[in-house]
């Protein structure tokens, strides 16, 4: 309780009534009003998440600071909220993003900064909603509802191509969302009227009908994660999308896919899982091994960063479909690290883009000359992003493969390619951003980053460095709920 | 006694009548500059009925006219409605039409007489009654699509109108007269009990249901029937095609309903498959051929195809399921087109329509307000959460799914995706373009307001849409499948 309100619910509606606010500032003349409420806001939001963590319970696998409350009775839908170990992270990582967004968006925004602040709030309660919501409906309310900020956001605030990107991304995630609309309406017939997912998760399905729920849910959560082969949205949307658009999509949007995959495909359809874990597995490892060498290939940085983000997306469904403590758990702190990481290289991006706008590697050279604190920073997440032990990365990474070891050693074997491909891309694409002569009188005429920027990065740093050298606090949080799911997936659902 | 007790369940539309008469007569008396009290009139007529509606409401079924007319849950609710439309669209269309000179005694008394038959079908027991009222209300709407008679376009669209219509309505009457002579009755419940028992020629009775299905289909404007409405929608004025497009489909549901489910529900297996067949037509076609419009009322036309279609989909689910979420579906369509074709509206001014698609480039930098309005409209069109657009898809799909048509969900979610897709490009054209003139737009109080209201009222509807679903649920179970 907060002040008498639960918790969660304060999480979803706080950031939201204060982007309903902000945006109520109106025009670009209130726009330093605009910021600070909404700086208020990205605080208060990240404030208020922090009971979730401080009063968690590590040693039940049940739904925590749960709120039930009848929301639509003709199809007995409820306001069902509640976290346990695997979502009650991401809805702290999701705050966290929202305040660095509002600070990194702080004076490169110049135009509509009201609804391009509001937009980012708004998002932020939607997402927190998608992670706590127990029912179905609910669920998908938040889950399609966030498709409109993001929509507006690299629609108006992107680049060049961002009108192409903006359509390519609301259709492609769509298309997904509507065919798992079904696939829970049947649920909820089969289930003799229920929309609660825990009520899903001990439904008795026949195999055939496992396999269509399966692949339905499988559209809405690859296109989100994205797997191979339905990621093409992805490069352009974050191409064009403005640096906050990046990192939240890099950062919380490809993490609801892998959330959705947890909660739903897996212990709804375990047998199915099973049936197509070989099919999963191998769309991960091409997304590891494939992608990675695209990323190899790429001349744009934020280009780079985006196929990075989906080889490095394609351990965690890896790790999701081999069925173990490790690899689930690794996934899952994988999602973290990704977030920390991803989120700070498109940060780092966004840092040189604001100054020469322009994400093309050869545009660049010799950046540490100029920006010397900002080299440093970069190099860190650039290490990470390669998975160097001592960074979040390697703790994820390392789970995966060891898991996967234990089903079948050539798919750790292509997975761990991965340490040397991302090595090679990022620090590639380091050293001939950073190091070397300057390179041209945009980068002889760069400044340092600001006091501003540095906390930015002081803040992810710390994560990144933090969860790499003492995991523990985070991995203590997944592991009951983890097996808890793990003993689902184990049980056949075809009969009782 | 007894007649007040017979004439009270069509107390509302006796006051209408009355007062359409009186309206008329007052018209004439008025000079031009006062039309107002003309309009003042209308909406106090339309408060009247609704509160003579409300005040009427009985509970169970309450049959009138030796059966002939009928006063029932649903039919108060969607009388409701249609008074709520009516009122909007006056509202909605007084500026437009003033500055076009097409504010007149006409326009108004038009409208209340399509109310008028509006009611007369929704109340409808009878094949006689049903025609009545829809014949009241077609040739309203013709004489309004008419109204601009310097208008060659708005002339030829109410032409169209007109011979389709009439062909139609000759097609509905054809099918009533097989209906009569294979059950020997034009009344709704006795033409079921009697299909019940069977009947000797059950080819006539299919022949018959073929011919009142396309009838239907025609007056829904659902695909192959559908040849009428981008013309018309696009002809008329834009007010007129508010008109046509709103509250005329809270009619068009209860009339289908009335016919196919009172009347004709034990031959559901013929209809049903009738139903499937028109309903994914129109969800193909509509929504393909909206993609490729550059007007926008156009665009609403063939949207309006495609929703009629995905309508359909609730009759072909059935049960109160089935039947209610049609009628949700109909009632949320209504509010968002209203809103619409109100946004249409409000951007128009004297010689300048406002109906193609560039006409909202860059809204949100000339008007952020009716941007975000327009932008939940669409959301809301396109069936995206959490606006009320999604429950309305989300109810149908349930009632299709429930009766094991999984596929045919799969395959409307499927077309919903391409209507999507200009729904979003209308988003797209407001929020991401640059405007492409910077004409203040003036919006007048009571417009403003009512865009306002239309625009968070399918937001608000959308957050709490239990108490609607509800409503639309119980009136079809107490209203028809009760007998």
């Amino acid at each position: 309780m907060i002040f008498g309100l639960p918790v969660i619910s304060v999480t979803i509606w706080l950031p939201i009534i204060f982007g309903v606010l902000v945006l109520a500032t109106g025009n670009d003349k209130n726009a330093p009003l605009a910021r600070m409420l909404a700086l208020a806001g990205g605080v208060l939001g990240f404030l208020v998440t922090l009971p979730l963590y401080t009063g968690f319970d590590i040693t039940t696998s049940d739904m925590q600071f749960e709120e039930m409350h009848s929301w639509i009775n003709r199809f007995n839908i409820h306001y069902h909220l509640g976290v346990d170990g695997i979502s009650m992270l991401f809805i702290l990582l999701n705050s966290l993003f929202t305040l660095i967004v509002v600070l990194a968006g702080w004076k490169v925004i110049e135009k509509r900064v009201a609804q391009y602040m509001a937009a980012f709030l708004i998002m932020s309660g939607i997402v927190n909603g998608v992670f706590a919501a127990l029912d179905s409906v609910l669920f998908y309310v938040f889950w399609e509802a966030m498709l409109i900020p993001m929509f507006i956001i690299i629609g108006v605030w992107g680049g060049p191509n961002r009108v192409y990107a903006a359509m390519k991304f609301f259709l492609y995630t769509l298309l997904g969302s509507l065919l798992m609309l079904v696939a829970l309406i049947y649920l909820y017939n089969l289930s003799g009227g229920s929309f609660e997912i825990l009520d899903f998760h001990d439904l008795v399905i026949p195999m055939q009908a496992q396999i269509l729920i399966f692949i339905a849910f499988f559209f809405a959560f690859a296109v989100k994660v994205p797997m191979f082969p339905v990621h093409t949205w992805l490069p352009d949307a974050h191409v064009e999308a403005p640096t906050g658009g990046s990192v939240v999509l890099a950062a919380i949007m490809l993490k609801v896919g892998a959330y959705g995959f947890l909660r739903f495909s897996l212990p709804i359809t375990p047998d199915a899982s099973h049936k197509l874990a070989g099919v999963m597995i191998a769309l991960s490892l091409i997304a590891i091994v494939y992608i990675g060498l695209v990323a190899l290939k790429q001349s744009d940085m934020k280009k780079l960063v985006a196929y990075s983000s989906i080889s490095h997306m394609g351990f965690v469904t890896l790790g999701i479909f081999i069925f173990n403590t490790y690899g689930v758990e690794g996934a899952l702190l994988q999602m973290l690290s990704h977030g920390f990481v991803a989120g700070a290289l498109f940060l780092c991006i966004g840092v040189l883009y604001d100054r020469v706008h322009s994400r093309e590697i050869s545009a660049y050279g010799g950046v540490a000359n100029r920006m010397p604190v900002f080299a440093a920073f970069f190099m860190l997440f650039a290490m990470a992003n390669s998975g160097l032990p001592g960074t979040s990365a390697f703790v994820g990474e390392f789970m995966v493969i060891m898991g996967a070891v234990k089903v079948n050693f050539w798919y750790a074997f292509a997975a761990a390619s991965t340490l040397v491909f991302g090595a090679a891309y990022t620090l590639w694409m380091y050293k001939r951003v950073i190091f070397g002569a300057v390179a041209n009188h945009h980068v002889a005429e760069l400044a340092d980053i600001t006091p501003r920027e540095k906390l930015i990065f002081a803040v992810l740093a710390i994560f990144v460095l933090g969860m790499g050298v003492y995991p523990l606090p985070f991995g203590e949080i997944l592991h009951v709920s983890v097996n808890d799911l793990l003993l689902h997936v184990a049980h056949s659902k075809l009969t009782n | 006694m007894n007649l007040m007790v017979e004439l009270m369940p069509a107390g509302a539309e006796i006051f209408l009548l009355v007062m359409v008469c009186v309206i008329l007569i007052v018209d004439l008396l008025l000079a031009e500059s006062n039309k107002i009290y003309t309009y003042s009139l209308a909406m106090l007529t339309l408060l009247g009925c609704a509160l003579i509606t409300v005040g009427t409401h009985t509970q169970g079924v309450v049959y009138t006219f030796h059966n002939m007319f009928v006063d029932d849950l649903m039919s108060d609710v969607l009388k409701l409605f249609t008074y709520i439309a009516v009122g909007a669209m006056l509202v909605y269309s007084r500026q437009y039409l003033t500055v076009r000179g097409l504010f007149t005694g006409e326009f108004m008394v038009l409208a209340l007489f399509a109310l008028l038959g509006m009611n007369v079908m929704i109340s409808a027991n009878n094949f006689v009654t049903l025609y009545l009222g829809l014949e009241l209300l077609s040739l309203s709407l013709y004489a309004m699509v008419a109204l601009q008679r310097d208008s060659a376009v708005a002339t030829e669209a109410a032409m169209k109108y007109f011979i389709l219509g009439a062909l139609a309505s000759g097609l509905l009457l054809y099918g009533m007269s097989m209906l009569y002579g294979a059950t020997g009755s034009l009344e709704l419940g006795v033409i079921s009990a009697a299909i019940t028992h069977g009947v000797p020629n059950n080819a006539l009775l299919v022949f018959g249901l073929v011919f009142i299905v396309s009838g239907l289909a025609f007056k829904l404007g659902v695909v192959p029937f559908h040849m009428w409405v981008p013309d018309v929608y696009h002809g008329a004025p834009t007010a007129m095609t508010m008109m046509i497009g709103s509250a005329p489909k809270l009619a068009a549901f209860a009339f289908t309903a009335r016919i196919l489910v009172e009347g004709l529900q034990p031959l559901m297996k013929d209809w049903s498959g009738m139903l499937i067949i028109l309903a994914i037509a129109s969800m193909a076609l509509g929504n393909l051929s909206a993609i490729a419009q550059t007007n926008l009322k156009r665009m609403f036309a063939y949207s309006t195809i495609s929703h009629m279609g995905f309508l359909l989909l609730g009759f072909i689910g059935g049960g109160v399921e089935g039947y209610g979420s049609a009628m949700f579906y109909a009632v949320v369509y209504v509010l968002m087109t209203l809103g619409g074709f109100g946004m249409i509206m409000l951007l128009s001014r004297a010689g300048f329509e406002a109906d193609t698609l560039n006409d909202f480039k860059g809204l949100n930098q000339r008007s952020p307000w009716l941007a975000f309005m327009m932008l939940l409209l669409m959301f809301s069109m396109a069936g995206v959460p959490p606006t009320v657009g999604f429950y309305a898809k989300f109810s149908v799909l349930n009632a299709v799914v429930q009766t094991g048509h999984t596929w045919l969900a799969v395959l409307a979610v499927m077309f919903s995706l391409i209507g999507a897709f200009y729904y979003l490009r209308i988003v797209k054209l407001m929020y991401f373009d640059v405007p492409q003139s910077h004409e203040p737009i003036n919006l007048a109080p009571d417009t403003g307001l009512l865009i306002s209201i239309n625009g968070l009222g399918v937001l608000a509807l959308g957050m709490m849409p239990g108490m609607l679903m509800y409503t639309c649920a119980e009136s079809v179970k107490q209203s028809l499948l009760l007998h």
